[in-house]
């Protein structure tokens, strides 16, 4: 995901820097960028919220609307993650289709909500095989300054933390909304941690220079127990077994961590 | 669909009659088009996919050239009639994420610092899929890439291992994927020991996914052998060729 | 230390030889190991370690003659296609003899798109296109012959050690060869039938470029095939 151009010079910088154990804001190799997660920003949206990671900011809102359930899946609701990387947010964001990048955080963050099983979607079922609750999961990019994943990863849990169903009951094989409000039920919580490769080592939370700089990132997103729930790797470099695995067990820790800014008990 | 399916049977079976350490059955085609620069075929198991590359060429559109090294562009796409139910010839957005994940995977392979402002372009169309088909149609390109004479500091082979039903499996099909508790793919350059792809949905405890990555290796492993020998025959139908003329 | 025997099939990423060697042809080097970047055969000389490729494409080098195929035709000369990564540029000063008129020369009457040209290539870096010259003895456009397109990896074995095989070639067939570097052959001889003979003889040792006595075999085949000619025409005759 490149943005501005980084000068060589700078690049090496880093590189340097990272070998020898530090880098260049200060922070050490495990240390995330200053986090600020706010919650119901949004009135009109059944659920929002805006994460600050660093400088990069981005806004989820969720809206919630009664459909259809999946042929094959009768019984639960539906839930679709979708990311926009508004031009506002970096010199290198276009108007038009969503790029492959933007496309590929969508997925990585809809994966983890999916396979954590967050969202108790037996609970989002109405009507089976014909009315169930579809959750919309938007992802907005409002300024990139690096590790967009774990920013609107995270943004994107609060949001549904922050959600709240309109309650429907059924009558006559129909389903009518009534003035009540329910959180939308939510039993796990993923946390996406993402480690950059840079000069052999590994580096949490980079930012917008160091993910010029890095020649590989890995994504790790855990749940509640501890659980991977999923892995994407990216950039055009390489990585050893030995490094994923070292880069899964510092993931473990810092999303242990992370999850304490988002999920209060 | 209520009934969960069975994916291991009391005598430790798959489906489709597997152990779950082996690999479905392969065969490998190099050289199979003959306009583009560099093709392969593979087919593992039901999988059926074709890859071709074109360059390294002049880059279309021009400002899109990189001023130090080949830009590579990679697409993955499914034919309608690959899938079971008929699907939608315009990139979905699965395809265009695995055209970028198959890309990642191949490029730090490629000495692309060599062919400045040019382009080197990978097709993969999926011709029947039957899971799995990002990591073959990861091995086919490489073999594709290396018929084409672009040169690359190593192979690069792509297998999936996972999680069914509680059991460790290498190399999951459809339906395996579709039901199993988890699918790790994974592609790797063998010589130099590094993993270049690396995805996985489901739920693992660390200690299972890397039970599960270095399954994948041993699998990626096994492949590459069979991309040695399917680029090796290149040499050898020319052999017979030659062998035919002298008679 | 050797990994593999000598003409051995190798593909990428193989390691062919771990010490104090050269990294030659398509091969790189890593600390002291020197592994295949291209599918070939592996060749250990004394200090050099190299790769044989079976196939590879054209990348300009200063210096080489090649032939090209005029592509576009503008305002300071032309765009010519030398089967290469790269499109190649021959400006209308390294073309013509007298000065060139802008306004008042057309270029298309010296040099149209198709038509063929052998030139030199007098520029190229990572940053800017090949640059042609046609103004040396020997260079110019082409206008007569076929052609015929090989690997570039097959024309050292075309060319043959010490120019043994092309001139056996020219020889055998009557034909005058131009051999580019790009890998197309230009081949003019007294009727078409010697061209086609030329030619098939040429791709057939692209073909077996890796295997021994080939010098020899090519002669036979060619002999072999003017006498089958000559019994046709004898025939024909009767």
């Amino acid at each position: 995901m490149s943005s501005i151009m980084v000068s060589r010079i700078r690049q090496k910088q880093i590189a340097q820097m990272v070998a020898s154990g530090k880098r260049l804001d200060g922070r050490g190799l495990n240390d995330y960028r200053p986090i600020k997660v706010e919650t119901g920003i949004i009135e009109k949206a059944e659920g929002s919220s805006r994460v600050l990671l660093g400088k990069t900011e981005v806004v989820v809102g969720v809206k919630v609307e009664i459909g259809e359930p999946f042929p094959d899946r009768p019984n639960e609701g539906v839930f679709t993650v979708n990311s926009e990387f508004v031009p506002l947010a970096s010199p290198e964001f276009e108007a038009g289709p969503p790029s492959e990048e933007s496309i590929e955080l969508a997925r990585v963050v809809d994966r983890g909500i999916r396979e954590s099983k967050a969202i108790d979607l037996e609970k989002l079922c109405l009507i089976p095989g014909r009315k169930v609750y579809v959750i919309f999961i938007d992802i907005y990019v409002l300024n990139h300054d690096g590790n967009l994943i774990d920013a609107s990863s995270l943004a994107a849990l609060a949001a549904l933390l922050n959600t709240k169903i309109p309650v429907y009951i059924v009558e006559e094989n129909e389903v009518k909304k009534t003035n009540n409000y329910i959180p939308l039920p939510i039993r796990n919580y993923p946390i996406s941690i993402t480690l950059a490769n840079i000069s052999d080592k590994l580096i949490v939370d980079p930012w917008l220079e160091e993910e010029e700089a890095m020649s590989a990132r890995l994504t790790i997103t855990f749940d509640n127990d501890g659980r991977i729930s999923a892995i994407q790797k990216g950039g055009t470099g390489a990585l050893t077994p030995q490094q994923i695995i070292e880069a899964a067990y510092i993931a473990k820790e810092k999303a242990e961590e992370l999850r304490k800014m988002v999920v209060k008990n | 669909m209520s009934e969960k399916i069975r994916l291991i049977n009391e005598d430790g079976l798959r489906v489709d009659g597997r152990r779950p350490r082996d690999l479905r059955s392969i065969k490998m085609e190099v050289g199979v088009l003959s306009n583009a620069d560099g093709s392969a075929y593979i087919e593992q198991g039901r999988n059926k996919i074709l890859a071709a590359v074109y360059g390294p060429r002049e880059v279309h559109p021009r400002h899109l050239a990189l001023p130090d090294r080949a830009l590579l562009r990679c697409r993955y796409h499914m034919a309608p009639f690959s899938v079971e139910e008929r699907k939608s010839p315009a990139p979905s957005r699965r395809e265009i994420e695995l055209s970028k994940v198959i890309k990642e995977a191949l490029e730090p392979a490629i000495f692309l610092e060599k062919f400045p402002r040019t382009s080197i372009d990978i097709f993969i169309e999926v011709l029947q899929a039957d899971g799995g088909t990002r990591c073959a149609g990861t091995t086919v390109a490489a073999l594709a890439l290396a018929d084409a004479g672009i040169p690359m500091r190593d192979l690069v082979v792509a297998c999936a291992a996972g999680k069914v039903d509680g059991v460790l499996v290498l190399d999951l099909n459809d339906i395996e994927d579709k039901e199993g508790e988890a699918d790790v793919p994974v592609a790797y350059m063998p010589n130099l020991g590094l993993i270049s792809l690396l995805q996985m949905d489901g739920s693992l405890t660390i200690e299972e996914f890397n039970q599960a990555l270095n399954l994948a290796i041993e699998g990626c492993k096994q492949i590459y052998n069979l991309q040695r020998e399917a680029l090796r025959a290149r040499y050898v139908t020319i052999k017979e060729d030659v062998e035919e003329c002298l008679r | 230390m050797f990994f593999f025997e000598n003409r051995q099939v190798v593909t990428p990423g193989d390691l062919l030889a771990e010490g104090d060697y050269i990294a030659g042809n398509n091969t790189y080097k890593e600390g002291s190991k020197i592994y295949a970047s291209r599918l070939g055969l592996v060749e250990y000389g004394e200090k050099v370690v190299q790769v044989v490729a079976l196939n590879t494409f054209y990348i300009p080098s200063v210096g080489d003659q090649v032939i090209g195929k005029i592509e576009d035709v503008n305002i300071n000369g032309w765009v010519v296609n030398i089967n290469s990564p790269y499109k190649a540029t021959l400006r209308a000063s390294e073309a013509l003899n007298k000065p060139y008129r802008q306004q008042k020369d057309d270029l298309t009457r010296f040099l149209d798109v198709g038509d063929l040209i052998f030139a030199k290539i007098i520029a190229f870096d990572r940053t800017i296109d090949p640059v042609l010259t046609i103004k040396e003895p020997g260079l110019g456009k082409i206008t007569q012959g076929q052609i015929v397109k090989v690997s570039p990896a097959k024309i050292p074995r075309i060319i043959g050690r010490k120019a043994s095989m092309i001139n056996m070639l020219k020889r055998e067939t009557e034909c005058k060869i131009t051999v580019g570097q790009n890998g197309i052959i230009l081949i003019s001889g007294p009727s078409p039938e010697h061209e086609r003979l030329a030619i098939m003889a040429i791709e057939k040792i692209a073909q077996e470029a890796h295997t021994s006595g080939l010098t020899d075999r090519i002669t036979e085949m060619i002999r072999k095939e003017k006498g089958a000619r000559n019994e046709r025409k004898d025939q024909v005759n009767k």
